[in-house]
């Protein structure tokens, strides 16, 4: 009998790149049940369909590259694509419109730099910021949350379906229905002070915005979750939400109508706790040291303030990620941790001669 | 963080030795119960032992039995070679059959030189030497005693101990390694558990070599009967403290260690013997005491039999060279379920494709894993740059980037990213998700590095051999060159005087006569005083007239001055100034004499004194060809070896001393050769004879070094002697001629 013979180390440990996907997904459950609760089936059918196109691109390019197609697929990374991107997509924005954002954010964005693990860009961004800069008026209707008055959320189910996929019957009128986020408004606001403003819109309720602030506590336990069961580590979710933080406070304006929102607004608002969780924490396009995570994470939050107080979007987590994507791998060069041995980290690129 | 950690055994008022975290580490499942439920027990003597000659790090050891010699147990069979090797001692009595090749235990399955003892089951020992009173020997002796007891370290890396025991720099600590972070393995903890009294004796005596304060033990607290063990043995000796810290991999890593009991790091580069710190393994210890103590040297050590395949598991004494087959069939191998045997541990242990190589001195675990305990490992998946593994290095590197260079082959980052600093732990590969085997692409890696580094390495030699060679033919250029316009210049000189002889106007000769015109001057010109017949012009007569004149008188003078100083009294500067002036004279006639007689102006320009010249010429000849085969030796060197400035500096001042003695002769202008040779003929001659035999030697030393290939040193040696001797000679000469 012949005996195997392999290089050490022989013993393996339990990890694998399924399980830590699963459990990407197992955690963005809740704060996908917010947005269901809040805004209707619509989320939902899009998670399904985006998760549908996500595995067809990759199939169909697995396919032309001639690689294993249930190795590759198996993977979940995918799916994960998929999902952020439909969360972070209005509720029911059509389907062709999808269709669009996640072929290209799979066969752009990921595939054609070599797949998983060579993109530079974190594809459900890049997705989402060409729907975003292409199709303007679809991505900014966002509907009221269920329970605000005299705006009658789209609760059915086949409504939502027809919605998004016109050619099964007549579908909700969204633009009628459609609704500015808390974010837009306080953004857009420069004649009310803040207490004016929470006075007069229903969708601002308590600090965050109503439904906001509990979408943002379910991604923050989902991402806790993560944390505990050591998908990643701290450092990019602690250094944007504090960078975020910093920023709200010192650019706050107090409370009259020049004012930026406070810091709870912005940590509660929007898609915060997504992006810090779910989004920058993606290791293949992130930095990887982890003073490297901190920087990242942290120039993330700065960008993301300095988009939502004076860019021209409402919120910022795409464009910053996409920003700090690009300056991940020099991150990298200067954030080498210090080896055994050395007296101080190296720096730079290696100098050749 | 850095707070001492709480005894789990508190067996007694000892104060626990304060230890600081391991950075990174992993938990692999430890599966060590199944092998500590039986005591050590010793393996039956094999029927053959099969003894590689390199069980340790460095040179292989050297037999010094011959095939059918019988050998005691204990004798040495073979002797260490070289400062970095032990030697190899016989484990039983028998006879030895074969000294040849056989497999060995190797990562790459390799084969290399072993003897073969056929075993004669009487175990008879031979005489054994402890070492009494060893406290009061003389270090240096114990420390010879420990290599030629054959010890080497028993940890896994087989370091031989006794260069580990003559370190650089003072020595403070002695560290006792029994930490045994790897899974499975319980060889050290079962000896500490057994054998605590030996493994204390065997450290106070390295304590005693190195003149170390202090010994820790170092142990994990996955080991509580080890623990109680070695606190009792070390109960009595205040020197020694047991420290005891959580088990987590790689913590017995000797870098691991050392940062754990001390907080320090060793930096890059450098040894622990550089921080006074010195780490022996426990099974050393226990090694040492029995080749001191008790004179035995190393023939047997304790091995761990586990793994699923196994019936049997247990820790056996097992006499090196000892067969893996025989070892597994004592514990009882299932040979369906036997799929992977591993020798080491799982982490850093390596497969063995064959049962029949030996035990070694390093062979701490063997592993007989089921296809259940080792499954085939996984493809590798694309690395999502998770981190795990950063977060797991004990070295705080960042695999996943050394991974991406690593398959970019890009070697300065790799280097950059201090890849060199990587233990090889596989703490990485235990935790990646996508089961990429990063260590093996570490390895691989750092593979092909150092054959870069060797590459460039042998490119700057060539580049040096090169350059030095461009140099010596630009060198040689130039000389020629030199050479050519000096001629040159001469043919024009010629050229002219021939044409100032034709614009005289004297009578047209033609080559035959000319040539018959050259000879008689020649002679004329060599001294004779033989009146010259017709051809020259009155002019010319008239001219040599003089000459002869004022040559006769200098001479005369010459002859009076000798006399005087011979005798040492008398005005001899009258007679110098007077020689001074007629020099002159004759010169100027000698010029006008040239200038008239063009038919034969080099001739007459020659010295009177030939015969000596053309022999100085000869030897000048001679000298050049010497030198020309020195240089061409050293060329022959520079492409055998880039080392050879100093053989190039040798023989520029061979060079240097060969121009002395050639520019001689031409030195010894005509006036000055006439005027010195009558006064001193005979010494003259003895110092040409001498400066030819200088001559003679250094051309001998050269054409020695012509042939050199080896030794170098001595050869230059001789040559320098020799261009002193020549040197030498050359001064007196030139002395005696001036």
């Amino acid at each position: 009998m012949a005996l195997v013979r392999q290089t050490s180390p022989h013993a393996r440990g339990p990890n694998s790149t399924q399980q830590v996907m699963k459990l990407v997904l197992l955690a963005a459950m809740p704060g996908l049940a917010m947005q269901t609760i809040f805004f209707g089936w619509g989320t939902l059918i899009n998670v399904v369909w985006c998760v549908l196109i996500a595995l067809a691109s990759e199939a169909l390019i697995l396919k032309i590259r001639k690689r294993p197609l249930s190795f590759y697929l198996s993977d979940g990374t995918a799916m994960v694509t998929a999902l952020l991107l439909a969360l972070a997509l209005p509720p029911l924005v059509p389907w062709w419109l999808t269709m669009i954002g996640v072929s290209f954010a799979i066969i752009i964005g990921k595939q054609l730099y070599g797949g998983l693990g060579n993109n530079p860009f974190n594809p459900a961004m890049l997705g989402y910021v060409l729907l975003l800069i292409s199709f303007p008026a679809e991505m900014t209707q966002w509907l009221p949350p269920s329970g605000i008055e005299g705006h009658p959320p789209v609760n059915g189910f086949m409504e939502a379906l027809n919605s998004i996929f016109p050619l099964f019957g007549q579908g909700v009128n969204v633009d009628a229905i459609s609704m500015a986020t808390p974010l837009d408004i306080v953004r857009e606001n420069s004649s009310l002070t803040i207490n004016e403003l929470w006075a007069e819109n229903p969708v601002l309720q308590s600090f965050g915005g109503k439904s906001w602030i509990w979408i943002n506590v379910a991604y923050l336990a989902g991402g806790l979750f993560l944390l505990y069961r050591r998908v990643f580590t701290w450092h990019a979710p602690v250094g944007m939400l504090a960078a975020l933080f910093i920023m709200s406070t010192l650019f706050w304006g107090g409370t009259g109508s020049a004012s930026h929102g406070s810091p709870l607004f912005h940590l509660f608002s929007g898609a915060t706790m997504l992006g810090a969780f779910f989004i920058i924490t993606d290791p293949v396009s992130s930095a990887t040291s982890v003073r490297g995570r901190l920087i990242f994470g942290g120039c993330i939050g700065v960008l993301v303030y300095v988009i939502r107080a004076w860019g021209g979007y409402p919120d910022g987590v795409a464009f910053a990620t996409l920003l700090m994507n690009m300056a991940a791998p020099m991150i990298d060069y200067y954030t080498q941790p210090r080896t055994y041995g050395h007296d101080k980290p190296k720096k730079g690129l290696p100098k050749t001669d | 963080m850095n707070l001492p950690l709480k005894d789990i055994t508190e067996t007694t008022q000892q104060v626990t030795h304060k230890v600081w975290p391991l950075t990174g580490g992993v938990h692999p499942e430890e599966n060590k119960h199944q092998s500590t439920g039986k005591p050590i027990s010793k393996a039956a003597i094999p029927e053959r032992l099969i003894l590689p000659l390199s069980q340790h790090a460095g040179a292989p050891a050297e037999p010094i039995v011959a095939i059918g010699d019988k050998v005691l147990k204990g004798q040495m069979i073979a002797k260490a070679v070289g400062f970095v090797s032990v030697p190899v001692h016989a484990p039983t009595s028998g006879i030895v059959t074969a000294i040849d090749v056989h497999s060995i235990p190797h990562p790459s399955g390799m084969s290399d030189t072993c003897i073969t003892i056929e075993t004669d089951g009487k175990d008879e020992w031979c005489e054994l030497k402890p070492i009494e009173n060893h406290l009061s020997v003389e270090p240096s002796i114990l420390v010879e005693h420990v290599r030629q007891s054959g010890i080497a370290g028993m940890g896994g890396a087989g370091f031989p101990t006794a260069v580990k025991l003559s370190p650089r720099s003072a020595i403070d600590t002695l560290i006792l390694n029994g930490t045994e972070c790897e899974p499975y393995i319980t060889a050290d903890d079962m000896l500490m558990r057994e054998r605590a009294d030996q493994i204390v004796s065997g450290a106070s005596i390295l304590m005693h070599l190195l003149k170390a304060k202090q010994c820790l033990i170092g142990i994990e607290d996955n080991k509580p009967e080890a623990v109680a063990a070695m606190k009792q043995a070390t109960a009595s000796n205040s020197t020694m403290s047991v420290a005891v810290f959580p088990t987590k991999y790689p913590s017995g890593g000797e870098k691991q260690l050392i940062q754990i009991l001390t907080g320090q790091e060793v930096p890059s580069g450098k040894l622990p013997s550089d921080l006074g710190i010195a780490m022996q393994n426990v099974g050393t210890a226990a090694a040492v005491h029995q080749a001191v103590i008790h004179g035995k040297p190393l023939i047997s050590r304790v091995t761990t039999l586990t793994g699923d395949a196994l019936g049997d598991k247990k820790n056996l004494e097992v006499l090196l060279g000892t067969s893996v087959a025989e070892l597994l069939k004592e514990a009882n191998v299932n040979d369906r379920q036997l799929n992977t045997l591993v020798m080491g541990g799982p982490m850093m242990g390596f497969t063995l494709d064959d049962l029949t190589v030996p035990v070694v001195k390093t062979t701490n675990c063997l592993i007989a894993g089921s296809i259940q305990e080792f499954p085939a490992s996984m493809p590798a998946q694309a690395c999502i740059r998770c981190g795990m593994c950063a977060e797991v290095c004990p070295s705080s590197l960042l695999p996943q980037q050394l991974y991406w260079h690593a398959k970019a082959e890009n070697l300065d980052q790799l280097k950059h990213h201090n890849l060199f600093d990587c233990i090889e732990c596989g703490a990485c590969s235990f935790v990646c998700p996508s089961s990429i085997p990063l260590v093996q692409y570490y390895r691989a890696s750092k593979g092909t590095i150092r054959i870069q580094e060797a590459k460039n390495a042998k490119a700057d030699r060539s580049k040096v051999r090169y350059e030095s060679r461009q140099a010596r033919l630009e060198q040689d250029q130039a000389e020629k060159e030199a050479k050519r316009k000096a001629n040159a210049k001469k043919a024009a000189v010629l050229k002219a005087a021939r044409e100032s002889k034709s614009d005289i106007g004297s009578a047209e000769v033609d080559p035959v006569k000319a040539a018959i015109e050259r000879a008689k001057a020649k002679k004329l010109a060599g001294g004779t005083s033989q009146p010259v017949k017709a051809v020259l012009s009155s002019e010319q007569k008239e001219l040599k007239i003089q000459l002869s004149v004022a040559n006769a008188q200098s001479k005369k003078i010459q002859r009076a001055l000798a006399q005087v100083e011979a005798s040492g009294e008398g005005d001899t500067t009258k007679l110098k100034s007077d020689i001074a002036i007629l020099q002159a004279q004759a010169e100027k006639l000698q010029k006008e004499f040239d200038a008239a007689a063009t038919a034969s102006p080099e001739p007459s320009a020659k010295p009177p004194a030939s015969a000596d010249l053309k022999k100085l010429k000869v030897e000048n000849a001679m000298a050049k060809a010497a030198l020309k085969k020195a240089e061409r030796a050293l060329v022959k060197a520079q492409d055998e070896n880039g080392d050879t400035v100093e053989l190039q500096k040798t023989v520029d001042e061979c060079r240097q001393k060969l121009e002395n003695l050639t520019s001689l002769p031409v030195t010894g202008k005509p006036v000055a050769a006439d005027r010195t040779k009558p006064v001193s003929d005979d010494q003259l001659k003895k110092l040409k004879i001498e400066n030819a035999m200088a001559k003679a030697a250094l051309k001998k030393a050269q054409r020695a070094l012509d042939a050199a290939d080896g030794d170098k040193a001595a050869l230059e040696t001789v040559v320098a002697e020799a261009g002193a001797k020549a040197d030498a000679a050359a001064k007196e000469l030139a002395d005696h001629l001036a």
